[in-house]
């Protein structure tokens, strides 16, 4: 096995119907690293992420994490394995509260019998913690936790989604377009958030279609071309209208 | 390509706190107050009718046993709207709460009178039923994902017809329930401080309010009412199991419709499919009036029981003044359409 990923995807297959939407698909992913994943529309890039986040069940191949075989059947499967996924349409409930949010489905009840019994929910302790994720990715403007969510403008629904994942994926956190809805000084804070992640050393899946955006944070760029990886590249090492080209299909991939 | 999207290149200024702040004016901080305590605006109602009422009403509808009377009138309404906080809660309607109540309590009142069964068997009965009915409307919304609005209509309809044909379109006496009928009508027992008096359902509701709103707002069931109904998709994303919240949220309905029919039986003293005339509609009014949104997710159940007493407060109050009756349903007819539009408003709160 080769355990230096944290997350890796050998020969992934994904059909529906007579489609193949990924066609014998790698994935690697390093400890501590950004890693941007791009494609054009239909180059399966979507799908590949859902496998990873369990949202979609492959046809075929194995996904390792810590080079561990793991099978997802569900997005609660890889959540609990330390996978979690921000969803480009934030999976938040605009009329619940900043904490509640964070909270959802994974809410902690008070000790001792008021918890056990009674069923009553840490709502204080929930609140300091969703207080702590917020402060730790810097995000200093959004003070009020019993703020509803849709009261906040889109940069700071963004951070409570990122803040979500990060405060609760403990392996890897994957961000689906988080700065397709943003202008240029929220995207700023969100890219900012991204490389904040990186350094607290939980790795980052970073789809995106962005490139100056996918320049600026990625340490790698996978790039995803007619269902399958064409190649990954340093950033560092590849002009930007070169990885366009790769993933157009204009130039061929760097061996 | 390459040229366009190396000048787009610029790195994003590093400091992007500026871009989180606005200012509000004052009626921008009204709807914000309005969408953070939604119990507000009806208890703004409550109170300007409640002090409209005193000033014409003769001095006699602030006696104690003119409100006494008001809250035993609103008694079964108001339990049947806690169910339907429920439902609304999760972007649904339940047409039915008072015909599935009535079948409940006709049930429990056959039971006792025909079939000559032990009171507590005959209501343990009619709590198994309303659940059962409850379980029915949940499944067809949570599993076939038929509309509330037409499953409940539908049932609406069948209970009505189940409840004639199995009662054979008669009233069970109360006399008929037998020598120790005292727990069949247990909630309609009186108590008294003073000239205030009011019975043991209105304590049933107000002990029901309780539970549930403490429920609501302290459990994580609560939250994924609240969650379901606001934005069922993310929920499901975060790992709510949806559909379960929604089916429970139904079979709590049902409990209620079973409790409702006791609150019911004690009220009407008798047991009949007309027992109730206007509870179905009467209850969404209250949801309505209390400030929970049509649209779900938002609410608080103590807004339904104010949003309850402000119905029986026109009812009461009205009489009392001497303005013709036929007067009533218009000014409730205009308060759904001023708290609706009210709802629609604070919404907008959203950026």
């Amino acid at each position: 096995m080769s355990s230096e990923y944290i997350l890796e995807a050998r020969g992934l297959v994904k059909r529906f119907g007579r489609v193949t939407a990924i066609d014998d698909a790698d994935f690697a992913l390093y400890p501590g690293e950004v890693l941007a994943v791009i494609g054009d529309n239909g180059a399966g890039k979507s799908s590949l992420i859902k496998c990873l986040s369990g949202a979609l069940v492959p046809d075929e191949g194995q996904i390792f994490l810590d080079g561990q075989p793991v099978s997802f059947r569900r997005p609660q499967d890889a959540r609990a394995a330390g996978i979690e996924t921000v969803y480009q349409t934030l999976a938040v409930a605009p009329a619940l509260d900043v904490a509640s949010n964070m909270f959802l489905g994974r809410e902690q009840r008070r000790s001792g019998p008021l918890g056990s019994v009674l069923r009553m929910l840490d709502k204080s302790g929930m609140r300091d913690s969703a207080r702590a994720s917020i402060k730790a990715l810097g995000i200093g403007t959004l003070q009020d936790i019993t703020q509803a969510v849709e009261t906040l403008s889109g940069g700071q629904r963004q951070a409570v989604a990122v803040a979500r994942a990060a405060a609760f994926g403990s392996k890897v956190v994957i961000l689906d377009e988080p700065t397709a809805a943003l202008g240029v000084k929220e995207s700023g804070q969100v890219l900012k958030m991204i490389r904040d992640l990186r350094e607290r050393g939980l790795p980052v899946i970073l789809i995106s279609h962005n490139m100056p955006h996918v320049f600026e944070v990625a340490d790698r760029i996978h790039i995803q071309r007619l269902g399958r990886r064409a190649a990954v590249v340093d950033p560092k090492s590849i002009s930007m209208s070169d990885a366009v080209a790769i993933m157009t299909g204009a130039m061929a991939a760097p061996v | 390509m390459s040229t366009d999207l190396a000048a787009n290149a610029a790195p994003a200024p590093p400091d992007a706190s500026t871009a989180f702040e606005h200012k509000r004016t004052g009626l921008a901080r009204v709807q914000h107050l309005l969408h953070r305590y939604p119990i507000i605006s009806p208890l703004v109602v409550l109170l300007v009718s409640v002090i409209a009422f005193i000033i014409f009403g003769k001095g006699r509808f602030q006696q104690p046993a003119s409100i006494g009377t008001m809250l035993q009138a609103t008694a079964v309404m108001a339990t049947l709207a806690i169910g339907q906080t429920l439902i609304v809660l999760t972007a649904g309607v339940d047409l039915a709460v008072g015909t599935a109540m009535l079948l409940s309590h006709l049930i429990v009142a056959k039971l006792v009178a025909e079939n000559g069964a032990p009171p507590i068997v005959a209501l343990f009965a009619g709590i198994v039923a309303g659940i059962l009915m409850g379980y029915f409307h949940g499944t067809l919304v949570s599993r076939i994902g038929l509309p509330p609005f037409i499953v409940t209509l539908g049932t609406f309809y069948m209970y009505q017809s189940i409840g004639l044909v199995y009662s054979n379109a008669q009233t069970f006496d109360g006399d008929k329930f037998g020598g120790d009928r005292g727990l069949l009508l247990f909630a309609g027992r009186e108590i008294s401080i003073g000239q205030f008096t009011i019975t043991v359902g209105v304590l049933i509701a107000l002990l029901l309010y309780a539970i549930f709103s403490y429920i609501l707002s302290n459990t994580a069931w609560g939250v994924h009412v609240y969650a379901t109904g606001d934005d069922a998709e993310a929920a499901r994303l975060a790992g709510v199991d949806t559909r379960k919240v929604l089916l429970s949220v139904y079979v709590v309905a049902g409990l209620i419709y079973g409790i409702g029919a006791w609150v019911q039986l004690g009220r009407a003293g008798s047991a009949s499919i007309n027992g109730a005339d206007d509870v179905n509609l009467a209850s969404i009014t209250a949801v309505v009036i209390g400030g929970t949104s049509l649209f779900g997710g938002r609410g608080r159940l103590w807004g339904t029981f104010i949003g309850a007493l402000i119905v029986a407060t026109f009812d009461r109050g009205l009489s009392l003044a001497d303005v013709n009756q036929y007067y009533k349903n218009f000014a409730i007819g205009l308060l759904i359409l001023v708290a609706v539009g009210l709802d629609q408003w604070i919404r907008r709160v959203a950026k």
